[in-house]
């Protein structure tokens, strides 16, 4: 039996190599996500605990240090930390559009403090040093700034030198963002740590502070704590306590991590379940065409249990490569992975993991699938009584073909209804290379729709819905009046002011902590479209619009009534009708006519930013004006804004994607290859007598590819549509809490799939054809039908 | 019927190696006697792994046009080793082989397909009928590539089997699949038909018809007619016995009065 083995993969290990490639790409897929996934888990758990990630925070104006100990006192609480933060805007000289930081206080005599410095380069800073400072490190990057440089910051309209001193990073920015951006950018934006001394002079806080972090016992009632914590803070302008899961950065990883879930769970898994069935389709042909040869086994004397255990070990040791494979390549890759995913989530160190539940889970699944299949075939295979196998199939009626009544294959030569004779006979066969080709079709389009629909979201985002040039945010609101000053900067078109406020949103049991956002009844800079892309407008009326997830996340429909609490000042909770729902693809958001809102909190018109249009000529001008106005607490430059997001969502994205791609067209060309390989062993007789009777090379590989090509062409249409289904599964399983994303596959995507296919069974012709070429003709003819 | 197709062409020559041939005595008058093939000292060496098969061991062998050849003996002694060579399908390992001027030896693959394509008709024991076609268009398919091919009804009714054009090969016996496979085979008018044991496969009562079939087509269109067979019955109904053994060609036989297939007993 053995040496059988050996004769069968002498013969069928280019086959084999290539159904192993199919399920290895599957599990190597599995395992590249899963190991990622678990990688960055492991790193971000160890990073936290290692530098104390606090786990409770709270924002307030300005509370005297004595607080402190209330909080502390708090049941539950383990260790308070008191810090002040602030945003403020740097001046750098060579760059146009002002970049901005945020101080975070350091105690410099604290050892091992919560939201630890990870110290990359240089020192930390010494407490009777003025100016001294440490950096982000992504900021640092982007700026090339080293120890020893310095950085100007706009202190309360006053510049102030900071000396750097050292390069570091924490986990309480992991991910950093400038509030109001998408995402990060080492430009723009970073974090920079001072020591407390020195900002409590700069922002006259002595003996104040605006900013807790808690860390909790290990059974502490996290709600009850927040309640607490949010009455004694209240009185001092807290805008409420949050736990790890409103923390930005966290957030932020939580949200990467649950979509890489997605991208590590659901588009793999589709892979793995696509190979490990057209594995299955695979070896389930190659099993029937080697009836004869179960067959002589059996009359040979072998036992049924022997030849199945022939083939399982056959499947096995398949298998068994596609494991090796995967593993190898799925680790490989998931290392690179991480690598690419670690350039915007900063970690110290990362602990590379192996996802093992997961590799061993990919390959039982695979093996599973390839055995179920086997067994079908091979059940098949051996209930034939050796004679019956032996002798040729029973008549065929080929009068009843579509082909025939149709009279079509009239209009044929008797080679063209030699193709479609086969064809429609051999249904199973035939049916089972279209599903085969079908599925890489449709693979081909869910390893790359992303790409479309990222297009769609930047293009909506940008674009569509967001149309000024530059916003602003202001330390403190301003009033109507000083909003002048801002309309009379150089070049500004059109000026949009907007009220935010810090609330909390509740219905039932649910609530949600959200900047409730005040606009203009009809905006027309900053516009929040639906699904449709309509403009939605804010009417002044008692209602709320929320967005579509914040209305799943409230468990709230259109009617009904919320609790609002304003977080930032001691006010009664509102209820408010939710008066509209809109569906798009943004994070949960909540909007209300700003004039309502001004009278809500019972003030005149205050604005918490505005939105800008600006002549692109005279932008420059405008951000040396914004640098001077102490008012101004952040810029956002929209087409940077937007650039930015390409490039990171490019590059976080690209790996993905050219690992889809490439999977998806070597599982294309594993299914292709095996079609036209089987292809070319079914019709080898034919074609041989072809030859024989002095039909051409050429002629001959006319059929053999006609057959291929029909296959082919029925194949895209079918995949096209099995590659929209599968696509839309998985952007179900993207829709995250807070994240929704659309299914948007152009026509491109369709053509490119179209076109690796193609090209997968032009390449694989070309290969049948050499093989054809080189076929013995009286070997094939010396054997027996 | 188009017989003056057959008369060869004025300018093929008469082989100068056919005077070598021992053993080439006939009562055909020497001018008719226009040689088609002509091999000389042919020799064919398989390549087994380790060990080497000779096949053939120096065959020197000579066919003239419109002659009925057997070609007789034992299996492994050779026979289809030189049918496929002097039908293009293989060539030898030495020695030289001609089909009228054209030699064999020196064509490469595409050479040899066109020399199939035009010259050569060819019947295995094993009919090898493209199942997915009627008896017509297996017949038809020949008559595609041909240059001056028989009407395929023409053919069929050859053999006796017009009256089942419309059947497929799994509705046909053996022996009438066999008939297709001849039909098939003299569809292109070849110069030439190569049967390779036809009736192998058939039992003697439909080996016959087949035989018949065969000769009716030798003597209707004159074609080269070489059939191989390990029945030296069959042999009787020849024009020539070539035997072959152990890869040399042990006689050549001149039979004085050819019988007719029914006539044949084994
Ligand atoms: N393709 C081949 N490879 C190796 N040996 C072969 C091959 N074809 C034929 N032979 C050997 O050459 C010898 C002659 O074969 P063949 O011409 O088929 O004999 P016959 O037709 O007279 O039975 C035999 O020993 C056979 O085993
Ligand atoms: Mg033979």
């Amino acid at each position: 039996m053995n040496r059988l083995m050996i004769a069968d993969l002498q013969r069928m290990w280019r086959q084999g190599i290539a159904i192993s490639l199919l399920l290895g790409c599957g599990i190597a897929l599995f395992v590249m996500t899963n190991s990622s996934m678990l990688s960055l888990a492991k790193t971000r758990q160890q990073y936290y605990q290692d530098y104390r990630f606090g786990e409770l925070f709270t924002a307030l104006v300005r509370a005297p240090n004595s607080l402190a100990d209330k909080v502390a006192a708090v049941p539950g609480v383990q260790e308070v930390q008191t810090r002040i933060v602030r945003d403020v805007l740097l001046d750098i000289p060579e760059m146009v559009e002002p970049a901005s930081c945020r101080l975070v206080s350091i105690d410099t005599a604290a050892v091992n403090p919560m939201n630890g410095i990870h110290l990359l380069l240089g020192r930390f800073p010494s407490d009777d040093q003025r100016s001294e400072v440490i950096v982000s490190e992504l900021f640092a990057h982007g700026h090339g700034f080293q120890p020893g440089d310095s950085l100007t910051c706009i202190m309360g309209g006053r510049k102030q030198k900071l000396q750097i001193v050292g390069i570091g990073m924490s986990p309480e920015y992991v991910y950093v963002v400038q509030p109001g951006m998408l995402i990060t950018d080492d430009r723009r934006f970073g974090v920079v740590w001072m020591p407390r001394r020195q900002m409590a002079a700069a922002f006259n806080m002595e003996g104040a502070f605006n900013n807790l972090s808690i860390d909790l016992l290990p059974k502490a009632n996290v709600d009850e704590v927040i309640f607490q914590v949010d009455r004694l803070t209240k009185r001092y302008g807290g805008t409420g306590a949050y736990d790890r899961e409103d923390q930005i950065s966290h957030r932020r990883v939580a949200d990467e991590m649950s979509q890489m879930k997605t991208f590590a769970f659901v588009t793999p898994s589709i892979f793995l379940a696509v190979s490990a069935f057209l594995f299955n389709i695979v070896f389930t042909r190659l099993i029937t065409q080697q009836t004869e040869q179960i067959a002589t086994l059996r009359a040979f004397g072998y036992r049924p249990r022997e030849i199945g255990w022939h083939y399982v070990q056959m499947v096995i040791l398949l298998v068994v490569v596609a494991t090796i494979f995967g593993w190898v390549v799925g680790l490989r890759l998931s290392w690179w992975m991480t690598s690419e995913y670690i350039k915007f989530f900063r970690f110290p160190t990362v602990d590379h993991q192996f996802a093992v539940t997961h590799a061993v889970g990919a390959v039982a699944i695979g093996a599973g699938a390839a055995l179920i299949g086997t067994y079908a075939a091979i059940r098949k295979a051996i209930r034939l009584q050796p004679a019956e196998a032996m002798r040729p199939a029973a008549p065929k009626d080929y009068r009843g073909l579509i082909a025939e009544r149709t009279g079509l294959s009239k209009l044929m030569t008797p080679v063209g209804r030699m193709v479609v004779r086969r064809l429609e006979t051999n249904r199973l066969a035939t049916t089972l290379s279209v599903l085969g080709m079908s599925l890489a079709v449709a693979v081909l389009v869910l390893g790359s729709y992303m790409r479309n629909t990222i297009d769609f979201v930047i293009e909506f985002q940008f674009e569509k819905s967001q149309r000024q040039d530059v916003m602003l945010t202001f330390v403190d609101t301003l009033s109507a009046a000083s909003l002048h000053d801002v309309a009379h900067l150089p070049g500004v078109f059109a000026v949009e002011p907007y009220r935010t406020v810090p609330v909390r949103l509740r219905n039932k049991t649910r609530t949600r902590r959200v900047g409730l956002m005040g606009l203009d009844t009809n905006p027309d800079l900053y516009r929040i479209l639906n699904d449709q892309q309509q403009p939605v407008s804010f009417p002044v009326h008692d209602g709320l619009t929320v967005s579509q997830k914040m209305a799943e996340l409230l468990d709230a429909k259109l009617g009904d009534e919320i609790w609002i609490d304003i977080l930032d000042r001691r006010q009664p909770s509102y209820r408010f009708q939710i008066a509209e729902v809109f569906g798009n693809f943004t994070d949960p958001s909540a909007y209300v006519n700003r004039q309502q809102l001004h009278a809500l909190l019972g003030e005149g018109e205050q604005f918490s930013g505005a939105f800008l249009s600006v002549d692109s000529d005279a932008i420059q001008d405008l951000y040396a004006e914004v640098k001077q106005m102490p008012t101004v607490a952040g810029v956002v430059d929209k087409n940077a804004a937007e650039a930015s997001f390409r490039d990171t969502v490019a590059s976080s994205t690209s790996l993905m994607r050219i690992v889809n791609a490439v999977f998806s067209g070597l599982i294309a060309l594993g299914v292709i290859y095996n079609c036209a390989i089987i292809i070319l062993a079914e019709r080898a007789r034919d074609l041989a007598t072809l030859r024989v009777m002095g039909f051409r090379r050429r002629e001959v590989s006319y059929v053999l590819l006609s057959e291929l090509a029909v296959i082919t062409l029925v194949s895209i249409p079918i995949g096209i549509p099995i590659g929209y289904g599968l696509s839309y599964v998985a952007t179900l399983a993207l829709d995250t809490e807070t994240h929704r994303f659309p299914l948007v596959i152009e026509r491109s995507t369709y053509s490119y799939a179209a076109i690796v296919i193609v090209a997968a069974a032009s390449l694989s012709a070309l290969y049948v054809r050499r093989m054809l070429n080189s076929l013995d003709l009286v070997a094939v003819l010396k054997v027996k039908e | 019927m188009s017989s003056f197709r057959l008369n060869l062409p004025d300018h093929v020559q008469v082989m100068k190696a056919a005077d070598k041939s021992a053993g080439q005595s006939s009562d055909n008058s020497p001018t008719s006697r226009t040689a088609v093939f002509t091999a000389h000292g042919l020799t064919k060496v398989y390549r087994m792994g380790e060990v080497d098969v000779h096949a053939l061991r120096g065959v020197d062998v000579e066919m003239y046009a419109g002659e009925f050849v057997v070609i007789l003996g034992a299996s492994g002694s050779g026979k289809s080793t030189l049918l496929n060579i002097l039908g293009g399908l293989d060539v030898p390992t030495s020695g030289r082989v001609s089909f009228r001027d054209q030699s064999l030896t020196d064509a490469d693959e595409d050479d040899l397909t066109e020399y199939r394509r035009e010259h050569i008709g060819f019947v295995f024991q094993f009919y090898n009928l493209i199942a997915s076609l009627t008896a017509k268009e297996n017949v038809a398919l020949v008559a595609d590539i041909a240059k001056d091919p028989l009407e395929p009804e023409e053919a069929l009714r050859k053999v006796g089997l017009y009256d089942r054009r419309d059947h497929y090969p799994s509705q046909l016996s053996g022996g009438e699949q066999q008939r297709v496979a001849i039909a098939r085979a003299i569809g292109k008018r070849p110069d030439v038909l190569l049967c390779d044991e036809p009736t192998g496969a058939l039992d003697v009562k439909t080996g016959v018809i087949v035989l018949e079939a065969i000769a009716r087509i030798n003597q209707d269109l004159g074609t080269l007619t070489a059939v191989i067979t390990h029945n030296a019955a069959i042999a009787e109904m020849a024009d020539r016995v070539i035997s072959l053994s152990d890869g040399r060609v042990a006689e050549i036989h001149v039979n004085q009065n050819r019988k007719e297939a029914k006539e044949l007993v084994w």
